[in-house]
């Protein structure tokens, strides 16, 4: 795990919790048919916040992150972001998506449209923002990245973590307050995890409300303030990183820890 | 040291090796002869019989070709010419040339309108097919079809000029009032337009065609590879964005526009392009008012749109289909609405993967034109059948006339093919 992280010092200055709150869950329950992924949820996540969810596979936790900016529907209970509550109001949903950012496992960048397209896309057509400032804005968050110079290559151009680091610009580009990841780093080789972690931990350092879903406890060691760790769709335990690693308290949280870290 | 390396497994190069040519048996003309044709036993004889084969082809059909007559005015001289040699009697080509491309009833006078309007196509077409040209030519395209149905069917002016004006007016109340909801925006520009041509239509004098700029033409009297190729183009061009709105509407999440896609491509699929002609030449008056003639051309765009639109809907949902569930989450993620999705991230990749089934319908319709010729349409194979071969002067001409009319649609269709291959390669940004 060490090899993974970064070798720097993280500047914590900026990496302050609000107290006003971005997420608030609330009973919030899902099924799949019969099958109930979902249950009981409850989670307030104030602004500022570094959250990492962690547990097996099938646990809920992709879809957790993926109710919250409706990907995925909820059947009871309630989910408020940003004051906003998530219903079948299509408006409510796109505002919501406007200002929730999202990284998947696999990128989905737009195959057919280049880098900087890819980033312009969404100011451009749901922000409304003219097309020289949607650039600019691009490039900007193009050399946060560290890509400014593959903007106008496609995406099969470009290698996995190249890939990732243009999808995490891609999201910042709408100006999100908050960010999801979803496993961001689960399908990268080694050396390009490192890359896409250090551009998540840049992130963080500014004091963007972060969830993020991943296997890396590097990054949830030296990042998160928070670590939620879920199984059978429930949240089982959650604590500050430092107590949640040295002294987890329940059972199934010390399995889940000594199989990961356990070599 | 070199007797240590024999027996280590550490290894270091020397230097750079330099580049040096192939050897020449590997190399020009030798090299492809041996890989291509001869590159095994098996293979060399297959070579070889191949070859034999088109010798046998082209030793029977080069005579009859080279000797061909192409200046009588009957079969029966193009017979006394050869005087029992072979030979082709492509005389018949010459001398109806004009009635295979036009029909027989196309005013001859009038011949340089349709010419006019294939030109005008090309540049109409021009900027929709290859996109790098300047955008502003669309703006021709848009107005082409307006200026073509003017010049093949002539007519007062008027009427052309009062459907264009229906579609403008009922684009800018779509612009106005698609803002506040797109329903009462799409519904109010159906309205609105249907006012513009009822409205208008009234407003035209009966007589007007009568003294018309350009004299008033009858679908009837339009025939020959000029009708394929009108209703080719037509039909391609309406059956290709109805294809889109059903595919959409088949993945429709809401039922009723879903079972009313589902139902309409099943039906129309499951039924022969033929039994839907016949429908369009002597039903489909049942479904107009009873006082409307709807001109026989209009019928049949309408028959073999539906037909091909119901195919292309169902090429496009397997190009949908076919990409990953994360491109459709990616959009929706980013805060696109649908219709924003779906124009600017589904749709381009979507049409793109199935652009190989797409130009596949459009040029089976391209050769399914011809079926109008069996509810009497007289288009090029309409000619050929009826007044050409039925005629007393080239009764028996077969091979010349079914032979041309082959030529010119292979022409057409290899043309389509091309293009699309060279589509293809345009827009692959996937880099595999």
């Amino acid at each position: 795990m060490s090899e993974l992280m970064s070798e720097r010092d993280i500047d914590r200055s900026k990496m302050q919790v609000g107290s006003d709150i971005a997420i608030e869950i609330n009973a919030m329950n899902k099924w799949y048919g019969t099958f109930h992924v979902l249950r009981d949820i409850n989670l307030t996540v104030n602004s500022g916040e570094r959250i990492v969810i962690c547990g097996p596979s099938g646990s809920g936790k992709s879809t957790l992150i993926r109710c919250i900016n409706r990907l995925e529907e909820h059947q009871s209970g309630s989910i408020v972001v940003d004051g906003t509550e998530l219903t079948n109001d299509l408006k409510n949903i796109d505002k919501i998506r406007s200002e929730v950012g999202m990284c998947f496992q696999h990128f989905n960048l737009f195959p057919h449209l280049t880098i900087l397209e890819n980033c312009t896309l969404a100011p451009i057509w749901v922000r409304k923002t003219p097309k020289k400032e949607a650039e600019e804005t691009a490039m900007h968050y193009l050399e946060k990245v560290k890509i400014p110079d593959q903007a106008h290559k496609y995406p099969g151009q470009l290698s996995g973590g190249q890939q990732q680091r243009v999808a995490i610009a891609r999201s910042l580009c709408m100006k999100p307050r908050i960010m999801l990841f979803d496993e961001p780093t689960s399908a990268l080789d080694p050396e390009m995890i490192k890359e896409v972690l250090d551009t998540m931990i840049e992130l963080a350092e500014e004091g963007m409300t972060m969830l993020c879903v991943t296997h890396e406890m590097g990054f949830a060691r030296q990042v998160a303030n928070r670590v939620i760790f879920m199984d059978e769709g429930q949240i089982v335990e959650q604590n500050e990183p430092e107590e949640f690693f040295n002294n987890p308290k329940s059972d199934r949280t010390k399995l889940f820890l000594s199989q990961i870290l356990g070599h | 040291m070199s007797d240590q390396s024999t027996n280590s497994v550490a290894f270091v190069a020397e230097g750079t090796i330099p580049p040096s040519p192939p050897p020449a048996r590997e190399t020009g003309a030798v090299k492809w002869l041996r890989e291509n044709l001869f590159s095994n036993i098996p293979n060399s004889i297959l070579t070889i019989v191949s070859l034999y084969v088109i010798f046998l082809v082209l030793k029977n059909t080069m005579p009859w070709m080279l000797n061909g007559v192409w200046t009588t005015s009957s079969l029966a001289q193009c017979r006394e010419v050869l005087n029992g040699e072979t030979g082709a009697c492509f005389s018949v080509l010459t001398e109806r040339w004009n009635q295979l491309l036009y029909g027989f009833k196309y005013p001859v006078d009038e011949y340089w309108r349709p010419n006019l309007a294939l030109l005008f196509m090309i540049v109409a077409a021009a900027p929709v097919l290859f996109f790098d040209l300047p955008r502003k030519l669309l703006i021709f395209t848009a107005i082409y079809p307006f200026l073509a149905y003017w010049l093949i069917w002539g007519g007062t002016i008027f009427v052309p000029l009062i459907a264009l004006l229906g579609f403008v007016v009922a684009g800018m109340v779509f612009q106005t009032f698609s803002k506040g909801s797109f329903a009462i925006g799409f519904f109010g520009a159906v309205i609105a337009a249907f006012v513009v041509w009822l409205g208008g239509g009234a407003l035209i004098p009966e007589s007007a065609s009568e003294n018309a700029f350009l004299s008033s033409v009858p679908s009837r009297d339009l025939g020959g590879f000029m009708l394929n190729l009108m209703l080719g183009a037509t039909c391609v061009s309406l059956s290709l964005p109805i294809g889109i709105v059903l595919a959409l509407g088949r993945q429709s999440d809401m039922p009723l526009i879903k079972w009313v896609c589902v139902i309409f491509i099943e039906f129309v699929r499951g039924v022969p392009l033929i039994t839907l002609l016949f429908v369009a030449s002597v039903m489909l008056s049942y479904f107009f008012p009873p006082e409307s003639t709807v001109d026989l051309f209009l019928r049949v765009v309408i028959m073999i749109t539906m037909f091909a639109s119901a195919y292309i809907a169902e090429v496009i949902r397997g190009g949908l289909a076919a990409l990953p569930k994360g491109q459709y989450e990616a959009a929706d993620s980013i805060g696109l609405a649908y219709p924003q999705a779906m124009r600017l991230i589904i749709l381009p990749q979507a049409l793109k993967i199935s652009i190989p089934g797409i130009v596949n319908v459009a040029v089976g319709l391209f050769k399914d034109t011809t079926l109008v010729s069996v509810i009497s349409m007289f288009d090029l194979v309409g000619m050929i059948r009826g007044p050409i071969l039925a005629s007393t002067e080239w009764n028996g001409v077969y091979w010349e006339l079914l032979g041309f009319a082959a030529l010119l649609f292979f022409i057409v269709c290899y043309g389509i093919s091309q293009y699309s291959q060279w589509l293809e390669r345009r827009l692959a940004t996937d880099h595999r």
